[in-house]
C-alpha cells in the first residue's frame, strides 16, 4: 500500500455546549504524486481534518478512525516511530508562517534542526544543505540570508522558509493548511508554483487544504469539499468545476467570479453553517438546501460513487446535476 | 535590513555598576587602602577623613576596607542565593507549564501553599532550624526560591505551546524536550531573567537582613549587613558605621535592577 489512506476520521472534542464533532467520519486518499485539495468554508473541519491525520490535536480533542501511511497504521505508531514520521515522511506547512517559525531562532538554525532531526548529515553538511534548500525554494541571495531571522523576511519568503525547513527531510506527502491564504495574490502564484514544481521535481505528495476555489482549480489533480466535518462531495478537479453534483458544492462554485463571463450578480450560499455541537439529523446541509425533502433530514446520505471517480454524498444528486 | 542593535542606557548603567561591583568582590585587597580586619586604636571611632574616608569603627578600623571587602560576600549570596532557584525553577516550569493539566494543576496549589507565607519570615524559620550561617541560607533560599522562577516560566510555556509554531515543530517530528527546551524556552525566558536580576538585588538584602538578625555571616566576617547592625550601637555618634554599608547595599541593588530592566527592553521580542 503506497499514500496514504484515511477512513472514517472522527476528531471530537468536549465542549460546555456538548460534544463538538470537528471531523466526521471523513475518508480520504491521496496517491503518491497527486495533488489533493481539501475546500470548505471556515470551520468545516478542513485543518482539523489534516492536524488530525498527523496527530497533532491535544486534549480535550479526541481522533478516531484510521490512517494508514505507507501501510503503517498512524494511529497505532509509538511516540518514536511517529516523530519519524511527522517531519520525515510526512510534512506539514502552516496559514501563518510568522506564528509558525520560531522568533528567536535564525533561519538557519531552523533548517539546520529539521536536518538534524531527519538526516545522518554532518555538521558541515547541514550547513551545505541548508543553503540549497534556502535556495531551491526561490530566496534570493540565500547563503547571505541564513543569518536572518524570521522578522527580517516578508511574508511570500517567510513561506518560502517554511517550505524549506518542510523539505529539509525530502517528505513524501507534504500537509499544506491554507499556505497561501496570508499572502497577496502575486506572492500567493508563486508559492503555488513553487509546491507544484516541488510535486514534480520530488515526487510528493500534496494534501492542500484551502478556501480558495481559484487555487483550487490552479493546482489540484482532485477536490474533497468538505462540509460541518464531513466530505459530501469528491472528483477530479475538472469534473467537479464543470459538473458539480452536490447542492452546497454549486452553492461554493457560484460564489466565484469568473473572468470573461458577463458581469452579473454573485450568488452565495444562504443561511449559515450548523453549529458543530448541534448537528441536524440527516444531511447537514438540509436546513440551507433548496432541493432537500424529508429523506435528507432522516438519515445522513452515504457517498455515492456515480461515475469514476466522482462521489457526492447527496440523495438527490440526479436532480442536482440536471 | 538588518536593525543596529542600541543598547538601552539602563543596561549600560547597570552594567558599569555591576562591572565595578564584581572588581571588588573579585580583588578587594588590591582595591582597599586598608586590612579590613586591623585595628587601630588610634582611629577608634574616627570621622570621615582623607585617611579614612568612610570613618573607622569602634575597633579603629576602616570602614572603607570593611565595605569594599564586603563586595566579596555579598556578590557572592546575590549570584548563590539565586542560581539554583533559577536553573531549577526554569526547568521545573518548563516542564510543568509544557505537560499541563493535571501536573499544572497540582503545581499551581503548591504555588499557593509557598506564597501564602510570608518569604523573609519562611526563610528565617528554615536557617533558624538549620541553624545560622551562609551555606544554610542557600539552601534555605533555595527550597523556597525556585518556586517563584517556576510560576513565571510555567505561565509563559503554557502560552507558548499553544502557539503555532510549537505544533510545526511536533508537526516536524521534534520531541518533546527539545521542543521545551530549544524552542519554546528561549521565547519564554524573558521575564525569569528580569526577575533574576531583581531577585539578586533581594538576595542582597535578604543576606544583609539575615547578617544583621546574625542569622547570616558570622562576624567578623565583613558583610553589609552585619557591618550595619555593629554600626546601630553607635549610630547617634558615629552614623558612618552604618551608612556607608547600606548605600552600597543600595548602590549594587540599583545595579541589578538597571540591568533587569536594560534587559528586559533587549530581550523584548520583534515580530
Amino acid at each position: 500500500m503506497t499514500g496514504l489512506q484515511v477512513r472514517n476520521l472522527t476528531t471530537l472534542f468536549d465542549t460546555p455546549r456538548g460534544q463538538a464533532h470537528a471531523v466526521d467520519g471523513v475518508d480520504l486518499d491521496v496517491a503518491p504524486g497527486e495533488v489533493l485539495g481539501l475546500v470548505g468554508e471556515s470551520g468545516s473541519g478542513k485543518s482539523v481534518t489534516l492536524r488530525s491525520i498527523l496527530r497533532l490535536i491535544r486534549p480535550p480533542g479526541r481522533v478516531t478512525g484510521q490512517v494508514a501511511w505507507q501501510g503503517r497504521d498512524l494511529m497505532a505508531l509509538g511516540p518514536a516511530a511517529l516523530r519519524q514520521v511527522r517531519g520525515g515522511e510526512i510534512a506539514m506547512i502552516f496559514q501563518e508562517p510568522m506564528s509558525a517559525l520560531n522568533p528567536v531562532l535564525t533561519v538557519r538554525a531552523q533548517i539546520e534542526e529539521s536536518l538534524r532531526a531527519h538526516t545522518t548529515l554532518d555538521r558541515a553538511g547541514r550547513r551545505r544543505r541548508a543553503a540549497e534548500l534556502l535556495d531551491r525554494v526561490g530566496m534570493p541571495d540565500a547563503t547571505r540570508r541564513l543569518d536572518d531571522y524570521p522578522h527580517q523576511f516578508s511574508g511570500g519568503m517567510r513561506q518560502r522558509v517554511m517550505i524549506a525547513i518542510a523539505l529539509a527531510s525530502e517528505p513524501k506527502l507534504l500537509l499544506a493548511d491554507e499556505p497561501t491564504t496570508a499572502l497577496d495574490v502575486t506572492i500567493q502564484d508563486q508559492i503555488l508554483k513553487l509546491l507544484l514544481d516541488l510535486r514534480d521535481s520530488m515526487g510528493m505528495s500534496v494534501l492542500f487544504v484551502t478556501h480558495d476555489l481559484g487555487v483550487v482549480a490552479a493546482t489540484c489533480d482532485r477536490v474533497a469539499v468538505m462540509y460541518a466535518g464531513r466530505v459530501v462531495e469528491m472528483a477530479d478537479v475538472l469534473d467537479l468545476f464543470d459538473a458539480p453534483r452536490h447542492p452546497y458544492t454549486r452553492g461554493l462554485l457560484g460564489s466565484v467570479p469568473r473572468g470573461g463571463a458577463e458581469r452579473t450578480l454573485l450568488t452565495s450560499v444562504e443561511g449559515t453553517p450548523p453549529s458543530l455541537t448541534a448537528l441536524p439529523p440527516g444531511c447537514a446541509f438540509a436546513p440551507r438546501c433548496g432541493w432537500a425533502t424529508e429523506d435528507c433530514r432522516s438519515a445522513v446520505p452515504p457517498m455515492e460513487v456515480f461515475a469514476r471517480g466522482h462521489a457526492v454524498a447527496c440523495i438527490h444528486h440526479q436532480r442536482v446535476a440536471a | 535590513m538588518r536593525a543596529a542593535r542600541r543598547w538601552p542606557a539602563t543596561l549600560v548603567a547597570g552594567g558599569i555598576i555591576l562591572a565595578a561591583s564584581l572588581v571588588l568582590a573579585l580583588v578587594p585587597s588590591l582595591v582597599a587602602p586598608y586590612d579590613p580586619d586591623a585595628f587601630d586604636y588610634a582611629a577608634l571611632l574616627a570621622g570621615p577623613s582623607a585617611a579614612h574616608p568612610f570613618g573607622a569603627d569602634n575597633f579603629g578600623r576602616d570602614m572603607l576596607s570593611r565595605v569594599i571587602h564586603a563586595y566579596t560576600i555579598d556578590m557572592q549570596i546575590a549570584l548563590f542565593a539565586t542560581v539554583v532557584p533559577f536553573l531549577v525553577g526554569t526547568a521545573v516550569g518548563a516542564l510543568v507549564g509544557y505537560t499541563g493539566g493535571l501536573a499544572e494543576a497540582v503545581f499551581g496549589r503548591v504555588v499557593d501553599a509557598v506564597i501564602t507565607f510570608p518569604f523573609l519570615v519562611l526563610v528565617i524559620a528554615i536557617v533558624a532550624v538549620l541553624g545560622p550561617g551562609l551555606r544554610n541560607m542557600y539552601v534555605a533560599v533555595g527550597v523556597v526560591g525556585w518556586v517563584f522562577y517556576a510560576r513565571l516560566i510555567a505561565a509563559e510555556i503554557s502560552v507558548q505551546r499553544r502557539l503555532d509554531y510549537a505544533d510545526a515543530g511536533r508537526a516536524m517530528g521534534y520531541g518533546p524536550l527539545r521542543i521545551i527546551f530549544r524552542h519554546l524556552l528561549p521565547n519564554a525566558i524573558t521575564p525569569a531573567i528580569v526577575y533574576w536580576m531583581t531577585d539578586m538585588a533581594l538576595a542582597i538584602l535578604l543576606g544583609s537582613s539575615l547578617g544583621y538578625l546574625g542569622l547570616g555571616a558570622q562576624p567578623p566576617t565583613a558583610e553589609w549587613g552585619t557591618l550595619i547592625a555593629d554600626g546601630k550601637n553607635f549610630m547617634t555618634t558615629a552614623w558612618w558605621i552604618a551608612v556607608f554599608p547600606g548605600l552600597a547595599i543600595v548602590l549594587t541593588g540599583l545595579g541589578f535592577s538597571l540591568t533587569g530592566d536594560g534587559l528586559a527592553e533587549l530581550l523584548a521580542p520583534r515580530r
